[in-house]
């Protein structure tokens, strides 16, 4: 009796997990997620996974299953879940992560599976390495580019930089001199910090004495306000240059008055209303400003999400072309995608203008960042 | 660098240094008595200036579900113990009091203050209520079965329970950082310095709470029991003295004092959900420099972490944390000099 209920059991789970695979592999579209949910760069990861559940059920009139995983800010596990994502739930695409360094360990996994990855962090990678890989926001260089033409138009002659210690800190600093050189700014002195620094006197101090135009702090969210205030606290009066990686309430919040005409590069979605009428974002952007604070509450848009949403406006250019070459689940539709990608015609997309090319995985024209001004604690878009 | 500079970074270094201090002591009382590293101290400090923080926006913070649930978990191996080894009915209830009295009245109170958002010293009251219980209560949970293993075991408890923590820390504060208004705004200055009442606060509660454990350690009874127990467990236990009960008041006093270094730095930096393992990482450095056993030369440690740290930042930035962690190595290479050496049985 027991031996025929063990025989019966087995051949139920295996009947079962059969079902389970095959399930796997009709269920349409499969798109692996993987962002820090937890780990310090949550901040960047959660609004990131909200824009995520925002997308419609379907694409190219396909369903789409989505499989979330946190990676709780670990290259390590970044690359655990890519994995997992390619063995396992048999991806078509992988999106994410949210952080620089665990998307550039994700992306070695990806091209290795030729698997498309839409990273939603500005991830540098050598030539050639890219080939499976495309990027969701501006580069640092994009958004570079709008905060020292800012500078150029206000007289800016002399920076100081306070940025952090980690790789968001270092390539602004690398995207930043050589645009500050060719305008003929100075860089007074370039000062770290870290985001769970108790004090930044320090660092303040030594930038205050050599009394720049402007400040450029480089961090992110809530992180942004206490090295501002730690240059306020030592007298500073000139210009604060925040990037885009502090465009959310968060800084205003903590920063409290001291970040009154603060200046912000972010991507155009952070002020879509405020942009000309002539702007592609701007319909895209309040419409998706708009349905984030209807879930989320008043004031609580942000970059982060806007790129994974951007995400899904890309797929739902391409999904349908490369549905034409090839099954989900198929290598043939995974390297279909990647065509599509590098030939469709430019997108408007909440953040601005994609436009992939073979050679070009980066997408934005330089023009798309802008720069906005902290005015009564709120945003105010700056006159290009 | 002039004299001006070398002023204000020794007052920041101080400033610093005086909430490691406070770390730090708690570190070595903790382990003192109960021989248990305790990781987690770190995010005590963050629990009370996040839970702070979620008062001043009239929010009732996540803590208390945090303390009831830990407060519940404790009272169900309470009455586990007590059918286990047929306790009285009288002996059950008086446990069962002492472990919910005083969660169950800090939640109350929070529940009932927390929407009215009342002055900012009835929420820094509050705050204390509500984190200074889950000493114990981390103490009951995770270590007390474990009290007589060795130090390697409660070690590794203790980063489990650092990681459970800052797990829970971000469900209930959320990923972004808060800081919190200063308890009194005035401004002082003296020569180059710039002084602020919160500076001045940092300092004379971090003063007021060592003189205080030197007075309860050398003159009560409790505290005389605490330093036995520290000296010989069984010779303690001989004398009649609960090795048990001691290790839940220096978890209480640790968690105490954790939240009150919490209270304290909130207002002059962002705290975050996992702002606490630094800080704790900080004072575990000033706490080896008094080889975990000397209040005194904790404080000393702690000061010199605070002055390295500030000093580090201004010439060569980049480096600070290396430069701060580096400095353990000599201080290793000293102590195991100095130190008696006894493998641990």
């Amino acid at each position: 009796m027991t031996r025929f209920f063990k025989t019966t059991l087995a051949a139920a789970a295996a009947a079962a997990v059969t079902l389970l695979a095959s399930g796997a592999a009709l269920a349409d579209i499969t798109i692996g997620v993987s962002l820090p949910l937890t780990g310090p760069g949550s901040g960047l990861g959660i609004p990131m996974s909200h824009g995520v559940k925002m997308w419609p059920a379907t694409v190219g009139g396909e369903k789409i299953r989505l499989v979330i995983l946190d990676d709780a800010t670990d290259p390590t596990k970044g690359v655990q879940n890519a994995r997992r994502f390619i063995n396992e739930d048999k991806v078509d695409l992988i999106v994410g992560s949210g952080v620089t360094p665990v998307a550039i360990a994700i992306a070695d996994v990806a091209a290795e599976a030729r698997t498309v990855q839409l990273a939603t962090s500005p991830i540098g990678l050598p030539p050639g390495k890219d080939a499976w890989t495309f990027r969701m926001p501006q580069s640092n260089g994009v958004m570079a580019n709008a905060m020292v033409a800012h500078m150029q138009k206000n007289g800016v002659k002399t920076v100081g930089f306070l940025g952090y210690t980690d790789a968001y800190g270092e390539q602004w600093l690398q995207a930043l001199t050589p645009l500050l050189d060719k305008a003929g700014i100075k860089m007074v002195g370039a000062e770290r910090f870290a985001r769970a620094d108790t004090s930044v006197t320090a660092q303040a101090l030594k930038l205050t004495a050599a009394n720049p135009d402007a400040m450029i702090v480089v961090a992110s969210g809530s992180g942004a306000a206490m090295p501002q205030l730690g240059l306020v606290e030592r007298g500073y009066k000139g210009k604060v240059y925040q990037t885009h990686a502090a465009a959310t309430r968060d800084l205003m919040r903590v920063g409290g008055k001291a970040t009154e005409g603060t200046f912000v590069t972010a991507g155009p979605v952070v002020v879509a209303e405020q942009l000309p009428d002539n702007h592609p974002s701007k319909a895209l952007g309040m419409k998706f400003n708009a349905a984030y604070e209807q879930i989320h509450g008043a004031g609580t848009r942000n970059q982060f999400a806007a790129h994974s949403y951007d995400a899904y406006l890309m797929l739902e250019q391409v999904v349908p072309l490369a549905l034409k070459k090839g099954k989900p689940g198929t290598p043939e539709f995974r390297a279909a995608l990647k065509d599509a990608l590098e030939s469709t015609p430019a997108l408007a997309v909440t953040h601005g203008v994609l436009d992939f090319s073979p050679t070009d995985h980066w997408g934005f024209r330089a023009d798309t960042g802008v720069v906005m001004k902290v005015v009564d604690a709120n945003w105010k878009l700056e006159p290009r | 660098m002039d004299f001006n500079i070398a002023a204000i970074l020794g007052l920041d270094g101080l400033t610093s240094g005086a909430i490691y201090a406070l770390v730090a002591i708690a570190l070595v009382l903790v382990f003192a008595v109960t021989r248990i590293v305790f990781i987690p101290q770190g995010e005590f400090v963050a629990f009370g200036a996040l839970t702070m923080a979620l008062f001043q926006t009239g929010k009732v913070p996540g803590t208390v579900w945090l303390l009831l649930l830990m407060a519940a978990l404790a009272a169900g191996l309470d009455i586990v113990q007590s059918v286990r080894e047929r306790w009285p009915a009288a002996r059950t209830t008086k446990h069962l009091l002492r472990t919910l009295a005083l969660p169950l009245v800090a939640s109350m109170a929070t529940l009932l203050l927390a929407p009215a958002q009342p002055p900012l010293l009835v929420q820094a009251l509050l705050t204390l209520m509500l984190v200074t219980p889950m000493g114990p209560l981390v103490y009951r949970l995770a270590y007390r079965s474990l009290a007589d293993s060795s130090v390697l075991v409660l070690l590794i408890v203790s980063v489990g329970v650092h990681f459970a923590l800052t797990g829970l820390g971000l469900l209930f504060f959320g990923a972004e950082g808060f800081r919190n208004p200063p308890f009194w705004d005035a401004r002082f200055t003296l020569g180059p310095l710039g002084f602020t009442g919160q500076t001045l606060i940092i300092f004379a509660a971090s003063v007021a709470l060592i003189v205080a454990l030197f007075v309860y350690f050398d003159r009560t009874l409790s505290g005389k029991a605490l330093r036995a127990t520290s000296v010989n467990r069984t010779g303690a236990r001989l004398m009649g003295i609960s090795t048990d009960g001691a290790g839940s008041l220096s978890f209480t006093m640790a968690a105490f004092i954790g939240t009150l270094s919490g209270l304290l730095i909130g207002p002059s930096t962002t705290v975050y959900y996992d702002s606490g393992f630094l800080i704790g990482l900080k004072g575990f450095v000033a706490a080896v420099f008094a080889g975990l056993t000397s209040f005194p030369l904790a404080l000393v440690g702690a000061v010199g972490v605070g002055l390295i740290e500030s000093f580090g930042s201004f010439y060569a930035s980049a480096f600070k944390e290396v430069i701060v962690f580096t400095a353990i190595l000599p201080v290793l290479l000293w102590r195991s000099f100095v130190d008696k050496h006894h493998e641990e049985h």
